[in-house]
C-alpha cells in the first residue's frame, strides 16, 4: 500500500514537472529561433521573458471553447487529447535515472513503439472529424508519414536490442556501462532521429501542418485549449525523442567516474536530452520543407534500406563478437 | 574599378522609323483600310498607331502575329478608352476606342493598334485565338467599359465583384464616393453576395468527377499565407495533384486608373507608389517620365542619376524581399528575417534621401522632391560594400540547399515561347533564357552610359527565376556604385514653370514666378493635348503607364499595365499536373503583388 502511494506521488511530480518543461520549451525555442535570426524573441513577461509561456496559457484559457459546427464534434474534442495522452503514457517506461521513472516495463521499448503509432491517431482524427478540406490533406499526410516513418523506427531500433539483448530501457541503460551504443549505432541513430522528427511533425517534417501550404494543416479548425493540447503533444513529443535517445544511444543517465561522485544522475541526463532538444530546434530554424512524395520517398527508398542493413550489419557483428 | 558614366552623353532610345511597319503589313492585306495617326490624334511617344475598322481586327491581327516576317509575338496591353468628354480628339476617333499594344521582341519594336466603337454597337472580336493572355485585358475592358469581345471564351467580371452593377470606367460612373449614395450591406445582400463567391465548376468547364474519382475543389485563398496579398485560386484537386485551378483577382482593386482621372498631374504621383508596393519610386518612374515626354520636360542629370540610384536600390528592397519570402514558402524560416535586416539598413538610406520608406513618391515631374541629403555618400558607400557579402552568404544557406533544390528545380518551368505568348517579362522571361530587359533593349533615363549585365537563367523553373533575382541584386549593386562615383552637380529639378515650383526666393520678388506658382499650386499644372506610352523595367517586369492627356489640370485616362497581372494569368497553365506544395514555391518564385495586379 504504502509502495502505490510512493508511485502515485512519483507519477504526479514527473506529469507535474513534464507539462511546465514542455510550456517552458515553447518560450526556450522561440528566444533561440529569435537569437538564431538575428533578434530577439519574446523578452518582455518576467525575467528574459521566461513567463512568455505562463501568459500564453492564461490568453488560451480566456479563449471561447469553439467547436465548429460543421464538425464530427466527439471526435473533434477527443483528437487532441489522445495525441497528448499517448506521449505522456510513452513518459511511463522512461528511466530518467536509476531510481526515477514510472514503470520498469520488460517491454519498455516496445511499448513506446505502440505509443507512438497510437499518437497518430489523434492527427488522423483532427483533420477527419474538422471536415473541413485544408484538415483532411493534413490528416492524409500524417497517415501516410507516420506510417512510412513508423516501420523504420522500430527497425533502427532493433540494433541496440540485439546489443543489449533486451527491451527494458534500464537494462538498456546499463548495458551501455563499456561504451555509449551512439558508437556502433550511429547509423541506427540517425535512422531513429530523423524518424523521431517526422513522428513528431517538426519542420523539416512538419508536412501535415505546413503553414504555408495549408494553412495549419490537420489542426486548422482548432483553437483554445484545444489547440493547445495539440501544442503541448508536439513539444512533449520533442522532449520524448530526445529522453528516448538519449536512453538508447547515449547512456542514459550514466556519466564519467568523476563526475558521479557529486552530480545527481537526473542533472546529467536532462544535460544529455537538453542537447538533443535544441539540435531540433537548430534544425527548424535551418531548414526547408520537403514535398510530400519526396518525404515518402526519402522514407522508403533510403531510411528503410539503411535501417535494414545496419540491423544485419548490426547482427554479424554481434555474432562473430567483434562488438 | 567602375567605368566613368558621363549621363550628358545619354540618350532615350526611339522606336524604328514608322512607316516601313505600316508599309509592310499593308504588303500582306492590301483590301484591308489602315490609317496612321495624324496629327490631330496628338501621339506624343514615337509607336507607330494605325487605325483599323472593326470588321478587320481579325484579318489585320492574323497578318501581325503570324504572317509578318518578324510577327508581333507579344500582347503587351490591351485597354479602351471612353471618349465621351474628350475635347481634342481627331476625326477617327468615335465613342470608345480600342487599344492594341503589341511588341515584337525580335523587331525590338512596338505597334498601337486602335479601333473605334460607337456606343450603339460596344462589340468587337476576341482576339484570345492570337494571343492567349489577351483574355483578361478583354475581360478587364468588358468589367470596366462594357465592350463585348465576340467569341471570348470566358468574358465575366475580372476585377468587379461579379453582382457588381456597371462599368467603373465609363466617364458617366461617379468617381467619389460623395457622389453615390452611401453603402450599405443588409443582410439579403450579403446573403446574395455570399452565394456569388460559391465557386462553380461547371461555369469553368469543369467536371466534378473523374473517370473514377471525384475531383476536391480546394479554395486557396483569398485569405491565405501564401497567395501573399488577397488572391484566390479555385483549384480542382485529384489528391493533391492539380488538375486545373481558375485564379481570382480583384480583391485589391482601389481604382487606381479612375483616379487618375480625379487627381491632378502632381498629386497622382502618391498613387503611383502603391501600384507594386514593394517598388516604391520604381512606380513613379514610367509615370513621371511619361508626364515628361507629354509636356516636353528635359530632365537635369544630376535627377536622371539620382533616379537610376534610387530605383535601383528598389529593386534590391524588392528582390530581397522575394529571397526571403521564397525561401519561406518553401519551408525555410531563417533566411526573411536575414533579409530584413538588409532591406532594413538599406530602407534607413532611402529614408535619409527622401524622408520615407516604403513608398517615398520622391520623383516629381522634372526631377526630384529633394536634392540629395548632406553625407549620403557614406551611407551609400556602407551599403554598396555591406550588401555582396551578405548574399554570398545566403547562397549558401539557401541556394546551395539540396532540400530547395529538389523542390524548386524543374518545378513551375515554361519556355521562353510559352513566356511571350503570355506576356511575361522582367526575371520571370529572362530565367527562360531570354535577355529582354528595356534597360538594355530600350534605355531610358539615362540607362544606356552604365554599365552592367543582364542575368538568364536556363530552365525557366522556380531556381532559375530566384538566380536571375539574386543576380540582378548584385548588378544593381554596381550601379548603384556608379551613380555614387559620377554622381552630377547641378539642380534636381527642371526649371519648367508648369511642373516644378519656381524658386522661393525668386516668387517674393517677382510677379512672372509667383503667378504660375500660384496656378501650380492651386490647380496643378496643366499638360498640354497628347497621348504617350512609357515602359520601364521595374522590379518584377515591365511597367507601363498609358496616358492622355486632353489639356486640362487632369489626366484624361492613365492606363497602367502591370507585370504581375499577366504574370498571374499564366497561372493554370504553369499549375496543371502539379502538387499542392509546387503551387506554393511556383506563386513564391513568380514574385507578384497583389496590389500590381489589380490596381
Amino acid at each position: 500500500m504504502h509502495d502505490t502511494w510512493l508511485k502515485l506521488f512519483e507519477i504526479s511530480i514527473i506529469l507535474g514537472l513534464l507539462i511546465p518543461s514542455a510550456a517552458m520549451l515553447v518560450w526556450v525555442e522561440r528566444r533561440l529561433i529569435g537569437i538564431w535570426q538575428d533578434r530577439l524573441g519574446p523578452n518582455r513577461v518576467g525575467p528574459f521573458g521566461i513567463l512568455q509561456s505562463f501568459a500564453d496559457l492564461i490568453k488560451i484559457l480566456g479563449k471561447e471553447d469553439w467547436v465548429p459546427p460543421f464538425s464530427d464534434k466527439l471526435v473533434f474534442i477527443v483528437a487532441p487529447v489522445i495525441g497528448a495522452v499517448c506521449v505522456l503514457m510513452s513518459f511511463a517506461v522512461i528511466p530518467f535515472s536509476p531510481n526515477i521513472g514510472v514503470a520498469d516495463l520488460n517491454i519498455g521499448l516496445l511499448f513506446f513503439l505502440a505509443m507512438a503509432s497510437l499518437a497518430v491517431y489523434s492527427v488522423v482524427l483532427a483533420g477527419w472529424a474538422s471536415n473541413s478540406k485544408y484538415a483532411l490533406l493534413g490528416g492524409m499526410r500524417a497517415a501516410a508519414q507516420t506510417v512510412s516513418y513508423e516501420v523504420f523506427m522500430g527497425l533502427s531500433l532493433m540494433g541496440v536490442v540485439l546489443l543489449s539483448g533486451s527491451f527494458n530501457l534500464r537494462e538498456i541503460v546499463l548495458s551501455q556501462q563499456s561504451g555509449w551504443f551512439i558508437q556502433t549505432q550511429f547509423v541506427g541513430f540517425i535512422v531513429f532521429f530523423i524518424a523521431g522528427i517526422a513522428e513528431s511533425h517538426r519542420l523539416p517534417f512538419d508536412l501535415p501542418e505546413a503553414e504555408t501550404e495549408l494553412t495549419a494543416g490537420f489542426h486548422t479548425e482548432y483553437s483554445g485549449l484545444k489547440f493547445a493540447l495539440f501544442f503541448l503533444g508536439e513539444y512533449l513529443g520533442v522532449m520524448l525523442i530526445s529522453c528516448m535517445s538519449v536512453v538508447l544511444f547515449f547512456g542514459g543517465w550514466l556519466m564519467p567516474e568523476p563526475l558521479a561522485s557529486w552530480l545527481p544522475a537526473i542533472v546529467w541526463y536532462l544535460l544529455k536530452v537538453s542537447v538533443l532538444v535544441m539540435v531540433f530546434i537548430l534544425l527548424r530554424t535551418s531548414l526547408p520543407r520537403p514535398r510530400f512524395d519526396q518525404l515518402l520517398l526519402f522514407g522508403w527508398k533510403y531510411m528503410l534500406p539503411l535501417a535494414l542493413v545496419n540491423l544485419l550489419v548490426t547482427a554479424v557483428l554481434a555474432l562473430t563478437e567483434v562488438i | 574599378m567602375t567605368n566613368q558614366v558621363d549621363i550628358s552623353l545619354s540618350q532615350d532610345w526611339h522606336q524604328p522609323n514608322q512607316l516601313p511597319i505600316i508599309e509592310e503589313i499593308r504588303a500582306l492585306i492590301h483590301d484591308v483600310s489602315l490609317i496612321p495617326a495624324n496629327k490631330q490624334d496628338n501621339i506624343c511617344d514615337d509607336i507607330p498607331t494605325v487605325w483599323l475598322l472593326k470588321q478587320d481586327v481579325c484579318r489585320v491581327m492574323q497578318a501581325v502575329r503570324h504572317e509578318l516576317i518578324e510577327p508581333f509575338t507579344v500582347c503587351f496591353d490591351i485597354t479602351a478608352i471612353d471618349e465621351s468628354e474628350r475635347r481634342h480628339k481627331s476625326k477617327h476617333v468615335a465613342d470608345f476606342t480600342i487599344s492594341y499594344h503589341l511588341t515584337s521582341p525580335q523587331r525590338n519594336q512596338d505597334i498601337r493598334l486602335k479601333v473605334a466603337l460607337t456606343k450603339h454597337d460596344k462589340s468587337i472580336e476576341s482576339v484570345c485565338q492570337y494571343w492567349p493572355n489577351a483574355n483578361w485585358y478583354e475581360r478587364e475592358v468588358w468589367d470596366m467599359f462594357g465592350v463585348v469581345f465576340l467569341n471570348h471564351p470566358h468574358l465575366s467580371r475580372i476585377l468587379m465583384p461579379s453582382t457588381w452593377q456597371g462599368h467603373p470606367l465609363l466617364k458617366t460612373h461617379p468617381a467619389r464616393a460623395t457622389e453615390m449614395d452611401p453603402f450599405t450591406l443588409p443582410k439579403h445582400k450579403q446573403d446574395e453576395e455570399q452565394k456569388a463567391l460559391q465557386f462553380n465548376p461547371e461555369a469553368w468547364g469543369m467536371k466534378r468527377q473523374g473517370p473514377d474519382n471525384d475531383f476536391m475543389f480546394l479554395n486557396l485563398g483569398p485569405n491565405h499565407p501564401s497567395v501573399h496579398g488577397a488572391f484566390r485560386i479555385v483549384l480542382q484537386m485529384d489528391g493533391e495533384e492539380i488538375v486545373d485551378c481558375v485564379p481570382d483577382i480583384g480583391y485589391h482593386h482601389r481604382g487606381a486608373e479612375k483616379m487618375g482621372e480625379r487627381q491632378s498631374w502632381h498629386s497622382y504621383i502618391p498613387y503611383t507608389d502603391r501600384i507594386d508596393y514593394l517598388g516604391g519610386v520604381m512606380n513613379n518612374f514610367p509615370y513621371v517620365m511619361a508626364v515628361e515626354k507629354l509636356a516636353g520636360i528635359q530632365v537635369p542629370e544630376r535627377a536622371k542619376v539620382a533616379r537610376i540610384m534610387t530605383a535601383e536600390m528598389f529593386r534590391i528592397l524588392s528582390h530581397l524581399l522575394f529571397y526571403g519570402t521564397f525561401a519561406q514558402d518553401v519551408g525555410a524560416l531563417s533566411p526573411i528575417f536575414y533579409m530584413f535586416v538588409d532591406r532594413e539598413k538599406l530602407f534607413g538610406i532611402v529614408e535619409a534621401i527622401s524622408g520615407a520608406r516604403m513608398h517615398p513618391s520622391w520623383f516629381r515631374i522634372g526631377g526630384l522632391a529633394s536634392d540629395l541629403p548632406k553625407g549620403w555618400q557614406t551611407l551609400v558607400r556602407e551599403y554598396v560594400n555591406y550588401l555582396p557579402a551578405r548574399l554570398d552568404e545566403y547562397d549558401k544557406m539557401v541556394m546551395q540547399n539540396s532540400i530547395l533544390k529538389q523542390r524548386t528545380q524543374g518545378i513551375g518551368a515554361y519556355s521562353t515561347k510559352e513566356a511571350l505568348e503570355w506576356g511575361v517579362t522582367g526575371p520571370g522571361l529572362r530565367a527562360t533564357g531570354y535577355s529582354w530587359d528595356l534597360r538594355k533593349q530600350r534605355p531610358y533615363g539615362g540607362y544606356d552610359q552604365f554599365d552592367f549585365e543582364v542575368p538568364t537563367g536556363s530552365n525557366g523553373d522556380c531556381y532559375d527565376r530566384c538566380r536571375v533575382r539574386i543576380e540582378e541584386m548584385r548588378q544593381s549593386i554596381r550601379i548603384i556604385e556608379q551613380c555614387l562615383n559620377n554622381m552630377p552637380e547641378g539642380p534636381y529639378k527642371a526649371e519648367h514653370p508648369q511642373t516644378t515650383p519656381p524658386d522661393r526666393t525668386r516668387t517674393m520678388t517677382d510677379i512672372d514666378t509667383l503667378i504660375p506658382h500660384f496656378i501650380n499650386v492651386s490647380w496643378g499644372p496643366t499638360i498640354p493635348v497628347g497621348e504617350v506610352s512609357v515602359a520601364v523595367e521595374a522590379t518584377k517586369g515591365i511597367m507601363g503607364y498609358h496616358l492622355i492627356s486632353d489639356g486640362s489640370t487632369m489626366s484624361y485616362r492613365t492606363r497602367i499595365r502591370t507585370p504581375s497581372f499577366a504574370h498571374l494569368q499564366m497561372l493554370p497553365v504553369i499549375s496543371r499536373g502539379q502538387m499542392v506544395a509546387d503551387l506554393i514555391a511556383t506563386l513564391g518564385s513568380i514574385d507578384y503583388v497583389m496590389a500590381d495586379v489589380d490596381r
